[in-house]
């Protein structure tokens, strides 16, 4: 048993140890003032008449109900469920007696409320079993009191807590209100591995009833009373900003309280990373109801001019720097041309080993081959909204949100109020994909409820949403390989950038496991706003560098996974370099299991692509299968093997990796923004085209390496390889490499 | 604006809106169903699915006053404790991952079983490819689909 200390999460006990200083009675003045109406997910569980909080994660109630709190931000990866199943193994507890609520965004409790980056689970799993087996020893404690027997006697076991010498038994709900009154133990003992129930089984989605039934939860479904709707009406280019306007007519519409323009950030105030606004200067239209506010919004008559060159101060970790924000109407054909002339001027060198110019120079052959792709709009399902009702003294806000922690002091300066006078509810985000990190709609929220003196709802059309930025940047990336006269491996280099950052990773493999290998950065300048978009960069460097090295084992007639395994060999055993960031172990142990559950070795007829790739702290590999109907791609099965160390909720981890499977099929079909003088030019799902059901795979099986390694994410891992395992698979259907994303629009594909 | 007598699952409704009014934004704004989606206002996603007289149909695109006599139900008017057979298969397999085209997905389904009590993949996709799930969970809808399909 592994003891640890309790200093680990300890915002949980905040208000436990003060009140159990004091030896009052435990309020709960906190779960009244910050619930949002209290959807009991479980019908058949009956509610207790008193609850007992032991710490902000974990309140038990006399009957021996159990209510976890999830933490973090919920869109769609299924933390509200596997979060609390952490807890509940630790406190050991029947998972039948608990209810799962959202916690609000309340960082005096909470040491950790950011969703994003595949870490919910990572960097909760240490924090969340400290809370459940702390709460347990209290319990344990609390019994042992009450029987007056050595602690160290008294054992618990699914909510009960036993003293088998004198055959006695009571359970969590009988104790609580004694439990709760405890000091809070230095030190407590985690379960070992094999003694965990519920982590490593598979729990339903706990808000799965109120999902299928349509329950309000989401930002977007939010009410109250005198509530009124909000649109904005943002410039229609990058690189645009207002004029002037004319909003006589809207105004005169039926059901319009006002038309007016905001400022969202001031020009002077240093941004933080997360504070990613396209436009500062917005037009609000405001209203009684959704379609009438719609209808206003068409009559404004705006005009628009280009924005001049300028700065932005940016606060990077407590030094202020200056960003600057090129003028100019940017347009996909000449980011093509640029990002062309970019990749052959030489660029940063970020990593070298070896002497790759002195091997490039003596080499027999060198293979090359160039792979782009372009903007990404994340459109989520629920368009971006958010409610806040603000007044003179506080700021109430429910939206979807994955990182409250990086938008609460900006909205506290933009509305100047006190931090803890601005209350953030996390809505369940229909959708998030890195999205929701950046908090431009609940700055642009208040900054409209602040003006209307009323509580408002404000939502973004589907156009509003898909044009206003925050894109996965358009890339491009340069392999080259050398090869001797034996056809032998000798030399390595990457070189790629983008607009306007690189997706280079340069620790990252086949680093580490080539002699001569160099890695070169380069970047263009843009108005067009980027954010996080689920696994930033690596969503496309995966794709490039797994199709490449397919072609390069070709070339070097070698099976494309036997050479992976080779290189992962040479990492092990006899690693090139410093700082390799993987474990070629584990890599290779992903890539051998794939092999095994896909027969690689038996099935030879099929076109079948293989991938693997490593971020995010996740290892994966992935087997995709394909045929050719009517000239389009049809996607038979994938395999996917995963080391995430221990699998939390299996079933759930795998709806994560199946989804990142079919996201990442669409997007390396389909998925593009384009631009025309700064205007997107996709605007809905009319012409931004996204997978449908039809096009999915048939089959996806996920499969985990099994080990007792600490977990890690499911989010985005599997998003990555499987562009390249869709590239090579096309290519064994269809003779044509891929190099450009969109595939089905850079070339016909025919079978 | 003029008054719209409407039966919305089961019951009998009045809204007094225009008459170009989106039914998708009566039954979210006037009458608090916002199990019903906005997803694209244009019919592309499927996010507003409903039926009217038991046939999905997209609420984003139907003039409330082009609904007449007709019943309209939703999500919320599928079944009285969520335990209508598609539901439940949802939940078998556990569906959902963000669930906010969810609501869309299982009208679709419902509107295909009671049309096609035994539909094929090629139909399931006909029928589905309206319905644009961003978080890819199609495979699990698909085989609800056929769980339902099979518990009748």
């Amino acid at each position: 048993m592994a003891t640890v200390k309790t200093t680990l999460g300890r915002r949980s006990f905040l208000k436990s140890s003060v009140l159990a200083g004091g030896g009052m009675m435990l309020s709960f003045s906190w779960f009244a003032g910050c619930e949002i109406p209290n959807r009991k997910e479980a019908a058949t569980i009956e509610m207790p008449e008193e609850w007992f909080e032991l710490n902000s994660y974990i309140k038990i109630g006399d009957n021996g109900v159990v209510t976890l709190f999830n933490p973090n931000p919920e869109f769609g990866q299924n933390v509200k469920t596997s979060m609390p199943m952490i807890l509940a193994d630790e406190l050991d507890v029947d998972w039948k007696n608990v209810i799962v609520e959202q916690a609000n965004f309340y960082p005096k409790r909470y040491d950790r409320q950011f969703t994003g980056g595949s870490q919910s689970i990572r960097q909760g799993w240490n924090i969340l079993r400290t809370a459940g087996a702390t709460a347990k020893r209290m319990l344990v404690t609390a019994a042992a009191q009450h029987w007056q027997v050595p602690v160290n006697e008294v054992t618990a076991k699914a909510g009960i807590l036993y003293h088998t010498a004198t055959n006695k038994e009571i359970s969590y709900g009988e104790i609580a209100s004694l439990a709760a009154i405890q000091p809070i133990p230095e030190e407590v003992e985690l379960k070992e591995i094999k003694d965990f129930k519920i982590i490593g089984t598979s729990k339903k989605n706990v808000a799965g009833t109120e999902i299928v039934t349509g329950k309000p939860m989401f930002g977007i479904d939010y009410q109250a009373e005198g509530m009124l709707i909000a649109m904005i009406i943002h410039p229609p280019a990058f690189g645009m900003k207002l004029k002037k306007f004319d909003a006589t007519k809207a105004k005169s519409m039926p059901g319009i309280k006002d038309v007016f323009k905001i400022d969202t950030l001031k020009s002077d105030y240093a941004r933080n990373y997360f504070d990613t606004t396209t436009f500062t200067e917005l037009i609000t239209v405001v209203g009684n109801s959704t379609w009438e506010v719609m209808q206003a919004k068409k009559e404004v008559v705006v005009d628009w001019e280009q924005a001049p060159e300028h700065t932005f101060q940016m606060d990077a970790r407590g030094n202020k720097i200056a960003i600057n924000v090129p003028a100019g109407l940017e347009s996909t054909t000449v980011h093509q041309t640029k990002m062309n002339q970019y990749n052959k001027k030489p660029g940063n060198i970020l990593r070298k080993d070896g002497d790759p110019e002195k091997a490039f120079k003596n080499a027999a052959k060198i293979l090359e081959r160039t792979y782009s792709a372009p903007f990404l709009a994340h459109n989520t399902m629920e368009p971006v909204n958010c409610f806040a009702n603000v007044s003179a003294e506080k700021a109430e806000l429910y939206g979807p949100i994955q990182a409250p922690e990086f938008i609460i002091g900006t909205l506290s300066e933009r509305l100047k109020l006190p931090k803890d006078k601005i209350q953030i509810n996390l809505a369940r985000m229909g959708g998030g994909f890195g999205l929701r990190a950046y908090g431009h709609h609940m700055i642009e929220a208040a900054v409209i409820s602040q003006e209307m003196k009323a509580p408002i709802k404000m939502v973004y059309t589907r156009e509003d949403d898909m044009s206003y930025g925050i894109y996965r940047p358009s890339y491009t990336a340069t392999y080259k390989a050398a090869m001797d006269e034996n056809n032998n491996l000798i030399a390595f280099h990457v070189k790629a950038g983008g607009i306007p950052e690189s997706p280079l990773a340069p620790n990252r493999f086949p680093a580490g496991a080539i002699e001569n290998y160099l890695a070169e950065a380069w970047e263009i300048p843009s108005n067009i706003t980027i954010g996080a978009f689920r696994a930033p960069r690596s969503n496309f460097i995966a794709g490039a560098e797994q199709s490449f090295l397919d072609e390069l084992a070709e070339e070097l007639g070698k099976d494309p996974i036997e050479f992976r395994l080779e290189l992962l060999e040479r990492a092990k055993n006899n690693p090139v370099g410093e700082n390799n960031d993987y474990d070629p172990e584990r890599y290779a142990g992903v890539i051998k299991l794939v092999k095994s559950k896909s027969n690689w070795d038996e099935i030879n007829d099929k076109s079948r692509g293989f991938s693997a790739y490593f971020c995010h702290n996740t290892y994966v590999a992935q087997v995709l299968d394909l045929e050719i109907e009517n000239d389009k791609p049809k996607v038979n099965n994938v395999y996917a093997a995963v080391d995430c160390g221990i699998v939390v909720n299996k079933d759930a981890a795998k709806n994560m990796g199946e989804g990142a499977i079919i996201d990442g099929i669409g997007n390396s079909l389909y998925g593009e923004q384009t631009f025309k003088d700064g205007a997107p030019q996709k605007l809905n799902f009319d012409r931004y085209q996204l997978i449908r059901m039809s096009e999915a795979p048939k089959s996806i099986e996920v499969h985990f390496v099994e080990n007792e390694h600490s977990p890690t994410g499911m989010g985005e891992p599997l998003f990555p390889p499987i562009f390249a395992a869709m590239a090579n698979a096309l290519y064994r259907a269809t003779g044509q490499r891929h190099y450009q994303q969109p595939f089905i629009i850079e070339k016909k594909i025919i079978g | 604006m003029a008054t719209y007598n409407l039966k919305i699952n089961g019951k009998d409704q009045q809204v007094d809106v225009s008459a170009s009014t989106p039914l998708l934004w009566v039954l979210r704004d006037h009458f608090q169903l916002v199990g019903t989606k906005f997803g694209c206002g244009i019919a592309q996603c499927g996010a507003c699915t409903i039926h009217i007289e038991g046939i999905a149909v997209r609420s984003c695109q139907l003039p409330v006053s082009a609904v007449g006599e007709q019943k309209i139900t939703t999500i919320e008017g599928l079944s009285e404790n969520g335990d209508h057979p598609v539901q439940k298969a949802w939940i078998e397999h556990d569906v959902p991952q963000c669930g906010y085209c969810q609501a869309g997905q299982i009208m679709s389904a419902t509107s295909l079983l009671n049309q096609n009590p035994n539909p094929s993949d090629i139909e399931i996709d006909e029928a589905m490819n309206g319905n644009i799930c961003r978080c890819g969970t199609y495979t699990r809808i698909k085989k609800a689909i056929k769980t339902a399909a099979n518990s009748k």
